[in-house]
């Protein structure tokens, strides 16, 4: 199977590979899928007055995952949390072409963003209590 | 250091490039004789049928096996077929349990599948850690109704190679009649087999994989006893009616050919595979952490190299490797999401299975390409672990056992 040209780019020059500060409150982790599967997506975000202003990730997986993982990174900085959460597979999909048996790879990405927000917001809520 | 010439083919058991001694056999009987080996009344059907019959000798003595013990197909999968379905058929009144195991190709288990479909009783033997069967295992699978055992001599994505004199003698010491069909597609040529040794009674082989040309295999039929399989191609009676059509000569030529080197220089050319593999994994080993090694070193086939590279996934890796073909055990390879079965039926986890790379050393493979290869390896490896959270979560001390993975695929 070929890959498309825009997997092939991110797989090379993946954006934002990293870690933030998982502790620190003003950051959000997501960590989705499962090594048995193939596939581990861990996601993070930094979020300063409702924007996301940097996000990191690190990906085990097969090319077409690095790059979701990748894309979602690229996308999601400098955009609202809320905005962030609109975010869907499909977009990542289209986005590097995707075929079929690859589609998984892009929900995985939109899992990891949801639970990185998910988790952002759950510090914050404990922080305001 | 001298020039690597790129893309590199590493991936031999796959198939092989046809070795041009060969195709310098075969050239002629695409041009001038290019006659019908069935046409008994001219000197073109003349001169094709020699040259079949050279073939058929010299494929029979790569395995032990007498010229007219040899029938040509179109290939492994269509010999399988045959020696399955052929003696199943032709023995169904003696019994219909047939043995055989977890780690075969998938030619042999999805054959073995269709037989239970029709009634027959199908045992699937597990293996060991290193992928191998005893020879007692066979021994006490075996029951009044069993007609045939269908093993592999060596396994196409671990290589380990099974003790095939020793499950022989103990399946004709159980039980005499029952028939032993062995899959030596990767081990002829490659190391010893011998249908007299090993009491075969059917072994199906093929040429790409021993630098013959695709579209030509051949299945050993024992002559004394006669052993018989029942024609799954009906026509014109070729190949004593157990298989008609055409001859491929041109093809045939070139397995012949084929065999013949293979037979000559088997020993030579293992020691210089081994050498090869052991410089690959020894440069990885001192290179890299966690290099797991799937299969046996010791029974294992010369060119075959098959390894998990911890914390990160196969295929993300070959992506890295675009100027080397090699195969793996990943999921992401093939359409359905589950690792090679291979792997599984060894207990090799399924984290570790998706972490598979199948080096496949061959004939044409030099002492600067396994260097070339090893490096690209290192690099790439060291680079994929950087971005694997897993690989993160192992260094900071998490045991990745005590996480809770949510997802199921």
């Amino acid at each position: 199977m070929a890959y498309s040209e825009k997997v092939i780019e991110h797989y090379e020059n993946p954006r934002n590979v990293g870690s933030l500060d998982k502790n620190a409150e003003d950051v959000g982790t997501g960590l989705v899928g499962a090594p048995a599967c193939g596939d581990v997506m861990k996601l993070q975000i930094k979020v300063e007055g409702g924007i996301i202003t940097d996000a990191k990730f690190k990906t085990f997986g097969c090319g077409s995952a690095i790059a979701s993982s990748s894309l979602v990174t690229e996308w999601v900085k400098g955009m609202s949390v809320d905005k962030a959460m609109e975010l869907k597979n499909s977009q990542i999909a289209e986005e590097l072409n995707l075929p079929p048996v690859k589609i998984h790879c892009s929900v995985l990405a939109e899992d990891a963003i949801k639970a990185a927000i998910a988790d952002y917001k759950k510090k914050q809520l404990t922080k305001g209590s | 250091m001298a020039a690597v010439k790129v893309p590199i083919f590493m991936d031999n058991h796959s198939t092989t490039p046809v070795d041009p001694r060969v195709l310098d056999a075969m050239l002629p009987y695409f041009r001038e004789d290019f006659g019908n080996a069935a046409s008994r009344n001219h000197v073109f059907g003349w001169k094709a049928e020699k040259a079949v019959e050279l073939a058929r000798e010299q494929v029979g003595a790569l395995i032990g096996a007498s010229a007219k013990e040899i029938v040509w197909t179109s290939g492994a999968t269509e010999a399988i077929n045959l020696a399955l379905k052929g003696a199943a058929e032709f023995y169904h009144e003696k019994g219909n349990h047939i043995i055989t195991g977890q780690t075969e190709h998938k030619a042999t288990l999805d054959t073995c599948k269709r037989l239970e479909k029709q009634g027959c009783e199908v045992t699937y033997l597990p293996v060991d850690q290193v992928g191998s069967i005893s020879a007692q295992q066979v021994a006490d699978a075996i029951k009044p109704n069993t007609i045939l055992v269908a093993l592999m001599a060596a396994n196409n994505e671990i290589g380990t190679v099974h003790p095939i004199p020793e499950i022989g003698a103990a399946i004709k010491a159980k039980k005499k009649d029952v028939l032993f069909f062995v899959d030596a597609v990767q081990a002829a040529g490659k190391v010893p087999f011998d249908v007299t040794e090993s009491k075969v009674d059917l072994a199906a082989l093929s040429a790409h994989k021993i630098y013959g040309p695709k579209g030509v295999g051949a299945l050993y039929v024992r002559r004394k006893p006669r052993v018989r399989v029942v024609e799954q191609i009906d026509g014109g009676g070729h190949e004593r009616g157990m298989r008609s059509g055409t001859l491929n000569v041109p093809g045939i030529v070139g397995f012949g050919k084929a065999a013949e080197l293979s037979r000559l220089e088997r020993d030579e050319e293992a020691a210089r595979l081994i050498g090869l593999r052991t410089r690959l994994l020894t440069y990885l080993q001192q290179n890299l952490k966690e290099v797991h090694v799937n299969g046996s070193m010791t029974s294992r086939l010369p060119g075959n190299l098959n390894v998990s590279f911890a914390y990160v996934e196969g295929e993300g890796l070959m992506m890295a490797l675009k100027d080397v073909a090699v195969s793996s055990g990943s999921a992401c390879t093939s359409a359905s999401l589950e690792p090679s079965y291979v792997l599984r039926a060894l207990g090799v986890g399924e984290e570790m299975a998706h972490s598979s790379i199948r080096f496949g050393i061959g004939r044409f493979n030099s002492e600067e390409e396994i260097d070339y290869v090893g490096r690209h390896v290192v690099e790439a490896v060291s680079r994929l672990r950087e971005m694997s959270p897993l690989w993160e979560m192992v260094q900071e001390g998490i045991d990745l056992k005590s996480i809770q993975w949510a997802a199921e695929h």
